[in-house]
């Protein structure tokens, strides 16, 4: 057990941002915290990374334990002259040769000098992955990795997580609005809207009547879709190219797709 | 050699220049021109209580200096008010609250104009030891403090996330704002420190790949301004202060000239 919450609730400004969470994190598993925007998963996060103290509950994480953290927003001003290789070390000392070994895991090591500004997207997601490996964590927090990354990038980036908690054997909590592409990688999954409203594996939850009610019947089936068909990409309209003969109805997953850009509000951040 | 006046000013500058570029920097990486500005203003309240309580000047305003920095910082926890209204009202505030105490003061008779735009001629020795034993000691602070204060200046949440304790760290800065305000209050006054701050660093961002270099820039393209200034001050009798700061100035729009390919992603 790395991380364990119990009857935790967060309150600001009057009302509970987040109520009655329990979670646990163990070694070698990922955690995927879905629920709708304002449902309070960055609160959790935070809380649980101990950004935001909690009002009611307990936290407790195991003792000597490092974290690696993927913050949902990372924007470096134009001001600051910093290089990927600077960025990798602000908190940690690391020589030349570690730094390139954990850009080279999460395929960046080419951009080592690359000033930061000057990253895309998935560019900027690969090298602050690599940066929280650097800290050779216990738990890795992942707060919504795959923003600003195009579709297939997206299953790329899950697939490179999962193979990090395949190599590095330490526990992931995953926050993420992308229901059909995380849920394959999960050992469990929790719907967070301000409490627990549903958990499990990803099969249960996505079968659950309280996810059903959130997300929408499709969103269900887009899950039990990407089950099936886990052997072959999807191209961006949900076709999937080069094979059209099987029998499954391959629409478009909306709840996942519409939530495609939409950002959850930072709260209570000082 | 520390006879001569002119020496004396020059050093005073030169001292000033030296711990403003570096700490400049984090002044405009972390958008604090502002906040430094009210900061400044503030220490002409600091001048008014030094006369009042008869206490030393410098220590005064790094006091008062400090102390609207705590005001602001806990004012901008609430959220009625934005930050950057807050700091419109405290700036304007902390300098009219200190001309109309100095103006009860009806039995002083103080030279306003170098407290507001500086007197580098009259740096006597006192003056120059507190300026370079005050800015020794911020540079070794700030050397100190340089890797943790970098990363919570990158992202606050990340360093705090990672066990950089941020607050004590922004306390830190604050003080040695705070310090460099009041020690540089003779050279370019109240109302032009700021300057000193944040021209140097916005102009040697350009030509900087990393966070280290820019500050050993700045200070480099400090000294120059100083240099400048001081030589137009005595050679067509203006004002020193503002001259250091137009001598900034030129060095600032040289530093956007098309110098060819310099840099140019960086």
């Amino acid at each position: 057990m790395l991380v364990e919450t119990h009857n935790l609730g967060v309150h600001r400004s009057g009302r509970w941002l987040i109520e009655h969470v329990d979670l646990t994190v163990s070694r070698g598993e990922i955690v995927t915290l879905i629920g709708p925007n304002g449902g309070g998963k960055t609160t959790l996060v935070k809380t649980v990374l101990g950004l935001e103290a909690p009002d009611a509950g307990s936290l407790h994480r195991a003792p000597g334990l490092r974290i690696g953290y993927v913050p949902q927003k990372f924007h470096l001003d134009w001001t600051m002259p910093l290089t990927v290789s600077r960025l990798m070390t602000l908190t940690v000392r690391a020589s030349r040769a570690e730094v390139l070994v954990a850009l080279e895991e999460t395929g960046v090591g080419h951009l080592m000098q690359a000033a930061v500004q000057t990253l895309s997207g998935g560019e900027m997601q690969r090298v602050l992955l690599a940066r929280a490996l650097l800290r050779d964590p216990g738990l890795l927090v992942l707060d919504e990795p795959v923003q600003g990354v195009d579709f297939t990038g997206e299953i790329a980036l899950y697939e490179l997580i999962s193979g990090i908690r395949r190599t590095h054997g330490c526990g992931i909590l995953l926050v993420s609005h992308d229901l059909h592409v995380v849920m394959r990688e999960a050992d469990r999954v929790i719907c967070l809207n301000r409490h627990i409203c549903c958990s499990g594996v990803p099969q249960t939850v996505a079968s659950s009547p309280e996810y059903r009610k959130l997300f929408g019947p499709r969103a269900a089936q887009a899950v039990s879709v990407y089950q099936h068909h886990h052997d072959h990409a999807h191209a961006l309209d949900g076709s999937c190219p080069g094979d059209h003969d099987h029998g499954h109805d391959h629409h478009t997953p909306s709840g996942a797709v519409d939530s495609h850009g939409e950002h959850e509000t930072e709260r209570g951040d000082a | 050699m520390l006879d001569d006046f002119l020496v004396r000013a020059f050093l005073a500058g030169i001292g000033v220049a030296l711990v403003a570029g570096p700490l400049g920097c984090f002044i405009v990486w972390r958008r604090m021109a502002y906040f430094g500005d009210t900061m400044a203003h503030a220490g002409l309240l600091g001048i008014a209580l030094a006369f009042l309580l008869d206490i030393d000047a410098t220590f005064a305003v790094l006091v008062v200096s400090l102390a609207i920095a705590l005001v602001l910082l806990a004012l901008q926890r609430q959220r009625a008010i934005p930050s950057d209204t807050l700091l419109g009202i405290l700036s304007h505030s902390a300098l009219s609250i200190g001309l109309v105490t100095v103006a009860f003061m009806a039995w002083l008779r103080i030279d306003l104009m170098a407290y507001l735009f500086g007197d580098i001629l009259a740096v006597g020795r006192f003056d120059l030891a507190v300026i370079w034993g005050g800015g020794l000691l911020v540079l070794a602070v700030l050397a100190y403090v340089w890797r943790p204060l970098l990363a919570a200046t990158v992202d606050e949440n990340l360093a705090r996330a990672e066990g950089v304790p941020v607050a004590a760290y922004k306390f830190v800065l604050m003080l040695l704002v705070a310090t460099v305000i009041a020690i540089a209050m003779k050279i370019v006054g109240i109302l032009l420190i700021t300057s000193l701050l944040v021209i140097p660093a916005a102009a040697a961002r350009r030509f900087a790949a990393t966070p280290e270099s820019m500050a050993v820039l700045a200070a480099i393209i400090g000294v120059l301004a100083v240099i400048g200034g001081l030589g137009l001050s005595m050679e067509a009798d203006t004002p020193s202060g503002p001259s250091v700061v137009v001598a900034a100035l030129v060095l600032f729009l040289a530093s956007l000239l098309p110098f060819g390919r310099l840099r140019r992603n960086v």
